[in-house]
């Protein structure tokens, strides 16, 4: 029976995760977008969290000098993020080969134990406890404790102290231990945690656990009693108490102990979420004594609970039961006629649910919105117009398989808006796309003749610059003063080189006089030119430089000339294929979904249905012995009843006959004194029985 | 032999209806039929979130290209008894996004996450960006806070960061930050 403990040991390790509010402080974000992804997965927007992530690492890994990219600094995060986020999207397959991606060699310690940590939780919620040990085995002692502080699993991100990995890996060893069997192996384990404050309560149950399954049968009772004992506050934890508390009580009880078994149902809360069947026990340990009296004190307690609990339908039965061992035949016969009613009503609720759930609305049911807000969703879900009673599979509804199966639905349905919403906006694109060739098309061919014509002028006014640019630099080296004569400089020097050329070809013609004032005037000529020459080269360098920036200012309207032409041309260019290709993959996903949504929904509704079923059969079984226990409640209380009126009568008759017997004597002194006979009747007449039949009366009803 | 031929046709579809009329009893539910589930629920998944990924890749490049994309994010580093109510965001003096914040939504903020608020386009130059946000301290007093900053767009994309900060509740202010 114990080994049923153990199934519980999964949903434990979410306990693990104590988070803090200091998060992302100690961190320099780097890139906004990993921000982003941190903003969804911390709200637990599991989808959109992946979604960010993927396209961002998929642009990162297109571009040519990625290092130079913000989102380098958070690449090895961000590569362990998407393992960590798949795993809480329930994603295992993906996930352990993203986080066996971060495993491999030449990566920094600490974020290899980490992987492997993370990479065994996916083996162990996948219930393989050996490659659980395996993953575990890859974890190597770190003499840097503060490497850890490096932020990188989301738990670590959210605040996780680094110092619980260490236990973390511990309790996860321990756990996979168990599950393989090696419970010795798990009980050393788990002893060296008993003084983790934060899984107290569970190290203590695996370890009570593991010892009894080891063969320490006593050491692993003191321990569970241990536990039972404890001063705890957390909801959880003392759920976890009244839990063990309970099945070390069951355990006393079928043992025969009813003492310990006593001492151990006192323990559990009246308003528990194990109340109920502590109460039950509590009743049978009594039972177990002989005291029925004393069963009846927490069994009428449960009795007036919620009808749908099992152990208020088995206390249905248990205090008519009782009532009967104190001879209150009536009362029980009453009890049983009450159970009864109950029965039939719960039954036909049953059908009903049963009905409900065929007709598919249980499904609907499960993924309204309103009822998902609700804190209490599960329980409420039956207010909902035409659900199904679910206060019958409350139990179920919180087993592993139906909440996976669930998660699974819910997230199939988040999918399934996905698409719709995708398929509806590749329309719009389409349409967009459309507009935008209808408006440019016929803009373009205008746009393109100007620009061609601006183009070439441009072009034309850049290659002056440079030349200007290249004389200047050449200046500098071997300086040319008449490249910067002004324009009456050069004018005047040729007048000067023209009569220079009269006065060789004719000179006849010209006086000595003239002569002398031509030399003298190439003099002067020459002499400004070269004297200035320093000045004017400034000068040009100068307005180089104020070309420059109208120049700088033209590239700039040019540049972005182009990329406006460019952009209103791939404003509508190379969308439609894309676009078509991705219409035809997504109502290729969305005929996939469909049909394993719908496997999905038959598989829950299976489950709900089967569970009904087997919670009306046992319904069924109830009211045939409560049918027959009425019955025989009723002979009992009629034969009670009927031995009384006879033990009445005979009583009467006694002393009737008494006082006959008396009157006879007397009416014999009499005669015998007045000697006068006189006739008497012997015998008076019996009244009828009373008849007080109202048990056999409904019994023949039925 | 014909009566019996019929006779074989009348049972074979009373058969055939009876499996059809009779409704489907819940039959067992194995952990193989669970476990086969779940991996072709992860399939979809895996397929649809690729899918996601080209299509946000497909949108981002026809509705926001990178010449004239402007994305404005919000950052909270406030003290911890300030919670955020709603923020409001005006570009050239258009209000482009308003945001009542959830319970969950300040937790992530506060935990480190970065909530992009919008995402639109804008020419190259300066825009004026305006950042008020409304919240409450743990007492209940009410505090508005509004603050200016100027957007220079050049030819890339351009993200603004507003970091909601303060040491206390109420000294809350915005802070802009140009990547």
């Amino acid at each position: 029976m114990l080994l049923r403990f153990i199934t519980l040991l999964p949903a434990l390790l979410c306990s693990l995760s104590v988070y803090a509010a200091s998060g992302l402080k100690d961190v320099e974000l780097r890139d906004l977008y990993f921000g982003e992804v941190l903003y969804y997965a911390y709200q637990d927007l599991h989808f959109d969290a992946l979604a960010t992530l993927d396209s961002e690492l998929s642009q990162y890994y297109k571009l040519d000098e990625s290092e130079l990219d913000s989102f380098h600094k958070h690449l090895t995060q961000a590569e362990f993020s998407v393992g960590d986020i798949e795993l809480q999207y329930r994603m295992n397959q993906r996930a352990g080969r993203a986080i066996q991606a971060v495993l491999g060699e030449g990566i920094d310690l600490a974020i290899r134990n980490q992987a492997a940590l993370a990479l065994a939780n996916v083996f162990y919620k996948k219930n393989d406890p050996q490659s659980t040990l395996y993953a575990l085995q890859l974890i190597r002692e770190d003499p840097e404790k503060s490497r850890y502080e490096a932020k990188y699993s989301l738990d670590v991100l959210r605040g996780k102290e680094p110092e619980t990995f260490r236990t973390d890996v511990a309790y996860l060893r321990a756990l996979a231990n168990i599950d393989i069997g090696q419970f010795t192996e798990a009980a050393k384990n788990l002893q060296l945690l008993r003084n983790e404050r934060n899984l107290k309560g569970f190290v203590l149950y695996n370890l009570g656990i593991a010892l009894i399954q080891s063969g320490e049968e006593q050491k692993g009772l003191e321990v569970l009693d241990e536990l039972g004992q404890l001063e705890l506050s957390d909801d959880g934890l003392l759920a976890l108490k009244d839990k063990t508390n309970l099945k070390l009580a069951y355990r006393y009880l079928e043992k025969g102990n009813a003492r310990e078994a006593q001492r151990r149902f006192e323990r559990v809360r009246l308003d528990g979420p194990y109340s109920n069947r502590a109460l039950l026990g509590a009743g049978w340990v009594a039972v177990s004594l002989g005291r029925f009296d004393r069963a009846l004190v927490p069994w009428s307690i449960l009795h007036e609970r919620e009808k749908t609990n099992y152990s208020v339908q088995e206390v249905l039965m248990a205090v008519p039961y009782a009532y009967g061992k104190l001879n209150a035949h009536g009362k029980a016969a009453n009890m049983y006629d009450y159970a009864m009613d109950v029965f039939a009503d719960e039954i036909e609720s049953l059908d009903d649910s049963i009905k409900t759930i065929r007709k598919g609305k249980f499904l609907t049911a499960l993924l309204n919105e309103k009822a998902r807000k609700d804190v209490n969703w599960v329980v409420n879900l039956r207010e909902l117009p035409e659900s199904p009673e679910t206060r019958y599979i409350l139990d179920l509804m919180a087993s592993h398989d139906f909440q996976e199966s669930y998660k699974n639905y819910k997230d199939l349905a988040g999918l399934r808006h996905h698409l719709d919403k995708w398929l509806a906006d590749l329309r719009v694109y389409e349409e967009m796309v459309d507009i935008r060739r209808a408006y440019q098309e016929p803009l373009l061919p205008v746009v393109e003749k100007e620009f061609k014509k601006l183009d070439a002028r441009v072009t034309l006014r850049l290659e002056q610059r440079e030349n200007l640019a290249t004389k200047l630099k050449n200046m500098l080296i071997a300086p040319r003063p008449d490249y910067l004569a002004t324009a009456t400089e050069r004018q005047a020097m040729d007048t000067i080189n023209a009569l220079q050329e009269i006065i060789i070809t004719r000179p006849e013609l010209v006086s000595e006089d003239v002569v002398r004032r031509v030399n003298r005037l190439r003099g002067a000529v020459s002499w400004q030119v070269n004297s200035e020459y320093d000045q004017r080269l400034t000068d040009a360098y100068n307005n180089l430089i104020s070309l420059d920036k109208i120049i700088k200012e033209l590239k700039l309207r040019y540049n972005s000339f182009v990329r406006t032409r460019q952009a209103a041309t791939q404003s509508y260019e190379g969308y439609i294929i894309p676009i078509r290709q991705l219409r035809t993959r997504l109502f290729a996903a969305q005929r996939k979904l469909k049909g394993v949504m719908a496997k999905q929904g038959r598989l829950l509704e299976t489950m709900a249905i089967n569970e009904l079923d087997i919670r009306r059969k046992r319904l069924e079984e109830y009211q045939i012995k409560a049918r027959f226990a009425l019955a025989e409640s009723y002979d009992r209380a009629t034969k009670s009843s009927m031995d009384e009126e006879i033990k009445k009568q005979l009583d009467a008759q006694k002393t009737q006959e008494q006082k006959r017997q008396d009157r006879l004597a007397k009416e014999a002194a009499e005669e015998k004194a007045k000697l006068e006979p006189e006739i008497k009747p012997l015998f008076e007449e019996e009244a009828p029985p009373v008849k007080n039949s109202t048990f056999k009366d409904k019994l023949l009803g039925k | 032999m014909l009566r019996r031929y019929f006779k074989n046709i009348l049972i074979s579809t009373t058969l055939v209806f009876s499996v059809l009329l009779v409704p489907a009893q819940a039959a067992e539910v194995t952990k193989e039929q669970i476990k086969g589930l779940d991996e072709q629920v992860q399939d979809i998944k895996k397929d649809v979130l690729d899918l996601t990924s080209e299509l946000t890749r497909l949108e981002e490049k026809l509705l926001f290209p990178s010449n004239t994309q402007v994305s404005l994010f919000v950052s909270l580093q406030g003290d911890k008894d300030f919670v955020l109510d709603s923020m409001q965001i005006k570009l050239d003096n258009k209000v482009v996004a308003q945001h009542l914040y959830t319970f969950k939504e300040i937790e992530a903020l506060r935990a480190g996450g970065v909530q992009r608020i919008y995402t639109g386009n804008i020419k190259t130059g300066d825009h004026a960006l305006v950042a008020s946000f409304i919240g409450r301290a743990k007492s209940g007093n009410e505090y508005q806070r509004s603050e200016k900053f100027t957007v220079t767009k050049a030819v890339g994309p351009k993200f603004v960061e507003m970091q909601i900060s303060g040491s206390s509740a109420s000294d809350q202010t915005v802070s802009f930050k140009d990547w």
